[in-house]
């Protein structure tokens, strides 16, 4: 009866399978881009005219920014693809749905990256591109709502948290997406008030819904890795996933303390700040104590990567709270202690997550291949990690560098220049992080690579 | 049965939330002799058009190659003339973008209509 999880799937297949696992590999290949990107746009820091003329800073960070972003819903997307028939014990309800979104997202990023280059601009955070591409994004994400809700049918009542978590991040995404389109009202981009406030609550709470698919991933690949089905339904599950809603909708204006909103906007999001990134760590702390060596053993790759979001997500948590209060925040907003949390949080806690989703899939499908690469991914978590702990030291340290310049009242410039060697060690650093995910990537992309003749079908 | 109550209370309140948000919450704070309406929102469609937000920050949100710019305008360090420069020839940095006389004209009464709006700042 109660067969180890992890035994079974290499005769639990499902006809959609090579369908997820390509949309795993347009997800990697989003990173592969992203992290060349943003390779870039930090040697530019460096060397003003690299590639000026071909590839400026203006046109390198968004497109960054917006390749890791689509990595991390894509591979999101894609794990909730092949999870879904697992969960629901069924088929796909839309099976070619898969390829439709599959399709619609390609063209929509070509289109994208194309307007990119050609210098056309929408010129919003973090969706930088002409406002009639946002229209492409929400198609591409409808095969995958269908999808979710028709395969699995939940039944709210007893559905797992990851379900909950999972249902809510796909619904959020659209929400929130939607809003983010509201400055093409007069109402909204007449006031700079009013224009930003709405637009950095729907990107604050956008983050927040990706990070419930992000979550429901880690939480669904930990019960499978621990065979322990509790804790997502335990109360202490539901409590914190009911925090973290209440998180992605009220908390977002920790990035606007300093908008000229009414006090009570600041003060609702200071109240509920940040208590998101706990709730994963504790869920996953109780789940490691439940982890037997030999299930852990078993899937040691993904359990690493779980390890070290979890070192992640303490250290973001405390620098997260540290900027969430409004006197601290006075002084750390727009420095790049800012990024150091924003790519703190997407690196170590988002991007472990999902590779580990991704290695726990290619270790259920082809374990022989990932055993075979193991030294090689071992030597990729490693060197992304140790790098990021100096990419992350040297942002936070060049934001506390900007704030003590700027109560000096020192000039733009000379700022600039006396940050120069922290930009050099986070442009090397992001270098080896590059380095290290990279290995990551192909090997998994590899590994993803349909194989001729499929497996037989489900006994 | 109690999860969906929670969910469903949430949510409601989550929408009224948005509601107050886009109304009391986020009132006009611009006051006393502002550049004129079209001008602004021109200025502020060439702002986004050429993604000056990929290098600069307007109340600390944007990228951070280059200064923040939401008091640049009655900055006593910067001011009109500064940044007009600026917008004519580029810097060491700050790219050269081929503006018209009257694009310049928008942009910096974009600039002006913020620096207007950031009594947070002011106040400080
Ligand atoms: C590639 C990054 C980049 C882009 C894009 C960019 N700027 Fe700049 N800008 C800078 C930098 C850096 C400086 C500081 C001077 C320097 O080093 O060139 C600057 C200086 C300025 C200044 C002078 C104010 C000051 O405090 O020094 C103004 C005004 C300005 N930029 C406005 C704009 C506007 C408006 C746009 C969009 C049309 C824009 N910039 C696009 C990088 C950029
Ligand atoms: C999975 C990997 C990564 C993710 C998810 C990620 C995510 C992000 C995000 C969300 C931002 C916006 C930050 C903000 O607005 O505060 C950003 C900015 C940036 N990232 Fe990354 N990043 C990744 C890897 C890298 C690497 C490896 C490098 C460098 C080698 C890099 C260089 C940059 C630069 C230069 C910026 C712009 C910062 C600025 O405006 O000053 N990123 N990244």
């Amino acid at each position: 009866m109660n067969t180890h999880p992890a035994q079974l799937p290499v005769n639990n297949s499902y006809s959609t399978d090579n369908q997820s696992r390509s949309y795993l590999m347009l997800s990697l290949c989003y990173l592969l881009l992203g992290l060349l990107l943003g390779t870039l746009g930090a040697f530019q820091y460096l060397l003003p005219d690299l590639l000026k003329n071909k590839i400026s800073f203006q046109q390198a960070r968004p497109l960054h920014v917006y390749l890791v972003i689509s990595w991390i819903f894509t591979a999101a997307q894609g794990g909730l693809y092949y999870y879904l028939p697992r969960v629901a014990g069924r088929e796909l309800y839309w099976k070619q749905g898969i390829t439709v979104q599959l399709l619609l997202q390609l063209c929509t990023s070509i289109l994208i990256i194309v307007s990119f280059f050609d210098g056309q601009f929408g010129g919003r955070e973090y969706f930088e591109f002409p406002p009639s591409l946002g229209m492409g994004i929400a198609l591409s994400w409808l095969p995958l709502l269908i999808n979710f809700f028709l395969t699995l049918r939940p039944d709210y009542r007893t559905a797992p948290v990851y379900i909950w978590s999972w249902g809510t991040g796909l619904v959020f995404f659209m929400i929130t997406l939607s809003e983010s389109y509201l400055w093409i009202f007069d109402y909204f981009n007449g006031n700079i008030v009013r224009d930003m406030t709405v637009q950095w609550k729907a990107m604050g709470s956008m983050v927040g819904s990706w990070n419930m698919l992000v979550y429901g991933t880690g939480m669904y690949v930990m019960e499978r890795i621990s065979g322990d089905k509790g804790p997502c339904r335990s109360k202490t599950g539901y409590f914190f996933y009911f925090l973290g809603l209440t998180n992605l909708m009220f908390n977002w204006g920790h990035h606007t303390y300093i908008i000229p909103a009414s006090p009570w906007v600041k003060t609702v999001s200071y109240v509920i700040s940040m208590t998101e990134l706990l709730i994963l760590g504790k869920i996953i702390w109780q789940w490691k104590s439940t982890l037997k060596d030999a299930r852990k053993n078993y899937h040691h790759i993904a359990y690493r990567l779980l390890v070290f979001a979890d070192i992640w997500i303490f250290l973001n948590l405390v620098l997260a709270i540290l900027i969430s209060v409004p006197a601290l925040n006075y002084y750390t907003h727009g420095t790049h202690i800012t990024v150091a949390h924003a790519m703190g949080t997407t690196i170590g806690i988002n991007t472990m997550l999902l590779m580990a989703s991704v290695f726990f899939i290619l270790k259920t499908e082809n374990e022989e291949g990932v055993e075979s690469g193991r030294k090689t991914i071992h030597a990729g978590i490693l060197i992304s990690n140790a790098a990021l702990a100096v990419f992350w030291g040297s942002l936070v340290a060049s934001g506390i560098l900007k704030i003590s310049s700027s109560l000096n009242r020192e000039s733009f410039s000379y700022t600039m220049t006396k940050s120069i060697p922290f930009f050099k060690l986070f442009t090397y650093s992001g270098a080896a992080i590059t380095a290290g995910l990279l290995l990551l990537v192909f090997i998994a992309l590899w590994l993803l690579y349909p194989e001729p003749d499929p497996l037989p079908p489900a006994d | 049965m109690t999860k969906i109550y929670i969910f469903s209370a949430l949510l409601i309140s989550y929408f009224a939330y948005s509601l107050a948000v886009y109304t009391r919450g986020t009132d006009e704070t611009a006051s006393g002799p502002l550049p004129g309406k079209t001008e602004v929102t021109l200025g502020k469609r060439l702002y986004q058009e050429k993604n000056c937000s990929s290098c600069h920050q307007l109340y600390g949100l944007g990228g951070y190659l280059g200064p923040e710019l939401t008091t640049a305008f009655s900055d006593p360090n910067r001011g009109e003339l500064y940044l007009r420069a600026f917008l004519q020839n580029g810097g060491p940095r700050m790219p050269k973008f081929d503006f018209t006389e009257k694009e310049i004209n928008s942009i910096i009464s974009y600039l002006e209509y913020i620096d207007h709006s950031a009594i947070s700042y002011r106040k400080k």
